[in-house]
């Protein structure tokens, strides 16, 4: 006799959180990775996120194959190396409706794929943008990557004695709204910011520290686990109200500051580390400096500005996606063409 | 100073040349030359006579040497002349050289204290006082180096017998809604005409006579008509990066799409215009908005397809549609990148790593810019695949006069795209199943309500479910399928047009290649050598093509780059015909002439 099982919770939409996964993860046991793709997938579950307006992107590398992982409802597209945020530009303008998650690491930001970085994140696509950041090239078998920190050691004994590049600082000097440093140890902060991630219109911009087990995991290596949560400062404790629960929520006063997005939807900040304000764009550059000076993580949401307008509204594009335009909109009627002619006559 | 009476030159002679010679305007590169060699240009064509314009132009702003052709043919012929009945010297640093290199007998018109009288005696020299002529007619000397060229235009009209009410509406055109600079430009070449009526005598070595073959005909250049056919197959995407020849197409389209692709009742944009940060994020863009279901293309030259080679093979292998335009010009690497060539068609035909083949177009003329830019939409969504539109910077930047373009009635075709419907009912349906035995697969786009339909796109090993798989079944499954779909495409693309002379011998050429070929076949025709000219309009080859290359004893295939191309298309494509395939090359940058394919024949002709 079978005792009957409990049914899975639901979200508003009536789906459970097995509505939400992908295929099998093919990477190392215990990889950084499948930890954010567990949160991604926590995260749309609770955010009510209709899974077929999600479009998944990424380049190439052991981060560009996680799309495959979360969200089976959503399409995916895994491009070429360095090209993810061209695609999603190109999607997100073909139909402004789809939810945009970009996962790309951090050879294939950094490096190759700087400049589609830079110009992306100018432009306010909307995309929340992951690097899974390991310092390392993991499916070329462990080379340093453009974020390795300055004295790092490969497993081969190799030293970096090249400078880092920030994602995060890099961010917010293109002019960010929504900047953040998370560390895939730490699901609670991750999910949280996931969350809010996903009810901001815009570019979001995500350095999930997410060690490298099987090329980057050892004890001289910045970007171990040992090392990361011994190096880790949380910034604040982060609590995320969507915009259809703000009015069943008592908001704690006090030190909590909340950011409200355009939709009405809220982030709580509850400071850790006194005088940090998310919205001081200076004062975020300044603190991850310092933190960087002295070896630490800065985590949590460093920069936060919910006004830039989105890339379909620099645009001016119509509402509805382009994509399901009519002929009968899009193409000019005879009368044109005669005008046309008669002018080139 | 005697004062001649103002009369029109005389009847022409019997060995005028009457709406049939070329002009070769030399001038300094952003001196304003360009507004008054189209306004010559312009007047020739009101007068009713069949004329093209070539600028030759460097790549510089301002400052270097830059010729303009104009070529008058009553006959129509359009091409390039290799010869010049008549020059126009204004470039000082040129005009020795220019003035060596003159026809025999040729009209030259220059600027005074060049002296050019002095170093050849078997040309026509007409002297003129420019500086003293723009100094009276212009009263601000900031603008004497911009209207002094107009002069020339007032000059050359009198010499011509071109109208002056045509010189003045070509100005006024020209120069729309800047009216202080049309009354400027045009008292310029009243000032240059009324000085050659009283200073020139008449001549009838070159007349230009009012004929009525330009009536209703329009002048373009091919960026401008292929921005016009994107404009009304509803492209809703466009990423680009600005490179010669091909930025005026998306800058034209810019300029159309703020006029005519506003939504009328929200004031909103039904197209997004991109400047990208390079021509790799340019393909991005189109091949992701294409993949979710929107009209995308971008426009660039040869360069820009090296780089967007990788982002082309992916295309083709996860099979998302886009339209690329490669307004080609004169290579390899940055090579002359204001001077023609047809050197890309390998390149655009086999882009990218692996093995790929795309759906190339290749327009002739301006209507076929326009129509087949338009095509390019349905072929690029009807096979689910980077669609090239070759042309070049002779077809793309200069001025052509065309037929007005025929309105596309034919409903877009938006090819296999399932909806939610047609998902929700579609038993076991697989991204990359080949359905109906065409090799073309049903697709569904992102955002597709219903739980349907989502699948994931990757650039490697997939199966027909769109599965990663490393499968050697699975690989060829796929790769089998896009040949198929590629020889499906034979009977989509445009046929090739032909002009047969009732001859075993074949004449091919394609694209702006055009004009010349056909000029050349009739002057080959009169020297004895007949030819049945295959114009090619597409790849793949269609059946017409098989059917010609297995017909002709010989083929000569006309085309503009060092190593025949098209031809070593044609050596592969058709190995047991591989020796009847001659190779009849221009490549200096200069758009070809008949002369040199008639020469080149008649030398082949000979052995």
């Amino acid at each position: 006799m079978s005792t009957p099982t409990p049914a899975s919770p639901t979200n508003k939409l009536g789906f459970t959180k097995q509505d939400y996964v992908g295929s099998k993860s093919t990477l190392c046991a215990g990889c950084g990775h499948d930890a954010i793709t567990a949160q991604l997938i926590n995260a749309a579950f609770e955010s009510n996120i209709e899974g077929y307006r999600v479009a998944k992107f990424s380049g190439i590398g052991c981060s560009s194959k996680t799309p495959a992982y979360f969200i089976n409802q959503g399409w995916g597209f895994n491009s070429v190396h360095g090209r993810m945020p061209s695609m999603a530009t190109g999607a997100s303008l073909a139909n402004r409706q789809l939810i945009n998650i970009g996962v790309s690491g951090d050879g294939d930001s950094m490096s190759i794929g700087t400049g589609q970085f830079v110009h992306a994140v100018r432009r306010n696509v909307a995309m929340i943008y992951i690097i899974e950041d390991n310092g390392v090239y993991g499916l070329t078998k462990g080379q340093f990557s453009a974020t390795a920190d300055k004295g790092s050691h490969l497993k081969s004994g190799a030293v970096n004695d090249l400078p880092p590049i920030d994602p995060c600082t890099l961010a917010i000097e293109l002019g960010c709204g929504f900047v953040a440093r998370c560390f895939s140890g730490n699901p609670k902060q991750l999910g949280a910011i996931l969350k809010s991630a996903m009810a901001y219109q815009g570019t979001v911009v995500l350095d999930i520290i997410s060690p490298c087990v099987t090329f980057n995991n050892h004890d001289a290596s910045t970007r171990s686990y040992k090392h990361v949560k011994d190096h880790d400062f949380p910034l604040h404790d982060l609590g995320f109200i969507q915009y259809s629960e703000v009015e069943d929520v008592d908001i704690a006063a006090g030190e909590t500051e909340l950011v409200t997005f355009p939709d009405g939807s809220k982030v709580a900040i509850k400071a850790i580390r006194e005088d940090y304000d998310p919205t001081d764009r200076f004062g975020a550059m300044k603190a991850i400096h310092e933190s960087m000076e002295k070896g630490e993580f800065l985590t949590g949401l460093l920069y936060i500005n919910p006004t830039q307008p989105p890339l379909p509204d620099l645009l001016n594009l119509v509402d509805e996606p382009l994509a399901s335009l009519d002929e009968t909109l899009l193409k000019p009627s005879p009368a044109v063409l005669d005008d046309i002619m008669k002018s080139l006559m | 100073m005697s004062v001649t009476p103002a009369t029109l030159p005389p009847a022409p002679g019997a060995k005028t040349r009457i709406n049939d010679f070329s002009i070769q305007v030399a001038t300094v590169n952003g001196s304003g030359s360009q507004t008054a060699n189209t306004v010559l240009l312009r007047a020739i064509f009101q007068m009713g006579v069949f004329v093209s314009g070539k600028n030759l132009f460097p790549s510089n702003i301002a400052g270097l040497p830059t010729w303009f052709t104009i070529r008058a043919s009553a006959k129509g012929y359009v091409a390039r002349k290799a010869s010049n009945e008549m020059l126009i010297l204004m470039n000082p640093e040129t005009a020795k050289d220019d003035i060596a290199k003159a026809d025999i007998g040729a009209l030259v018109i220059y600027d005074e204290p060049l002296q050019l009288d002095k170093l050849r005696a078997d040309l026509s020299c007409i002297p003129v006082p420019f500086q003293k002529l723009v100094t009276a007619s212009c009263p601000e000397p900031k603008l004497h180096k911009l209207v002094k060229n107009m002069i020339y235009v007032g000059v050359a009209s009198r010499v011509l017998g071109v109208d002056m009410a045509e010189v003045k509406k070509a100005i006024a055109k020209q120069l729309k809604g800047k009216d202080k600079a049309i009354e400027l430009n045009q008292n310029a070449a009243m000032a240059g005409y009324d000085w050659a009526m009283e200073n020139l005598p008449d001549q009838d070595q070159v007349r230009v006579v009012r004929d009525n073959k330009t009536e209703g005909l329009i002048i373009v250049d091919g960026n401008e008509a292929c921005a016009l056919g994107a404009l009304f197959a509803g492209v809703t995407v466009v990423g680009w990066y600005p490179i010669t020849p091909a930025s005026t197409l998306v800058e034209t389209f810019i300029e159309y799409a703020q006029e005519y692709r506003i939504d009328p009742k929200t004031g909103k944009s039904t197209v997004a215009i991109v400047q990208m940060e390079d021509e790799l994020a340019s393909a991005g863009v189109v091949l992701a908005a294409g993949w979710a279901g929107a009209r995308s293309m971008t426009s660039t030259s040869g360069p820009g397809v090296s780089l967007m080679s990788e982002f082309i093979g992916l295309g083709y292998y996860v099979e998302a549609p886009g339209v690329f335009y490669n307004v080609a010009r004169t290579g390899p690497s940055t090579g002359l990148p204001t001077r023609t060539q047809q050197s890309d068609i390998e390149l655009c035909a086999k882009c990218s790593h692996g093995d790929t083949q795309h759906i190339n177009l290749y327009p002739g003329n301006m209507e076929e810019c326009f129509q087949f830019s338009y095509d390019a939409f349905d072929l690029a969504e009807r096979f689910q695949t980077p669609i090239f539109v070759v042309t070049d910077l002779d077809l793309g930047m200069q001025n052509w006069s065309s037929r007005p373009f025929e309105y596309p009635a034919k409903p877009y075709d938006r090819g296999k795209v399932l909806n939610q419907q047609q998902l929700a009912e579609a038993e076991d349906w697989g991204r990359y199943k080949d359905v109906d035995g065409d090799g073309i697969p049903y697709r569904s786009l992102p955002g597709t309500p219903g739980g349907k339909g989502a699948y994931f796109t990757r650039g490697s090993g997939h199966n027909a479910y769109a599965q990663y798989s490393e499968k050697p079944e699975d690989y060829l499954a796929v790769v089998d399928r896009l040949k198929r779909k590629y020889e499906t495409a034979k009977t989509y693309v445009p046929k090739p047009l032909f002009r047969n002379l009732g001859s075993s011998k074949g004449l091919l050429a394609f694209g702006s290649s055009n004009p010349a070929a056909i000029e050349a076949q009739d002057l080959l025709a009169e020297a004895g050598i007949k030819t049945d000219y295959l114009r090619l309009r597409a790849l793949p080859f269609t059946a017409e093509v098989d059917a010609y290359v297995q017909e002709k004893q010989v083929v000569y295939v006309v085309e503009q780059n060092r190593d025949g191309q098209m031809a070593n298309l044609f050596r592969e494509t058709y190995p047991e015909h591989a020796t009847k395939f001659k190779s009849v090359l221009h490549y200096d940058g200069h758009a070809i002439d008949a002369k040199c394919i008639v020469d080149q024949i008649t030398a082949f002709e000979q052995k």
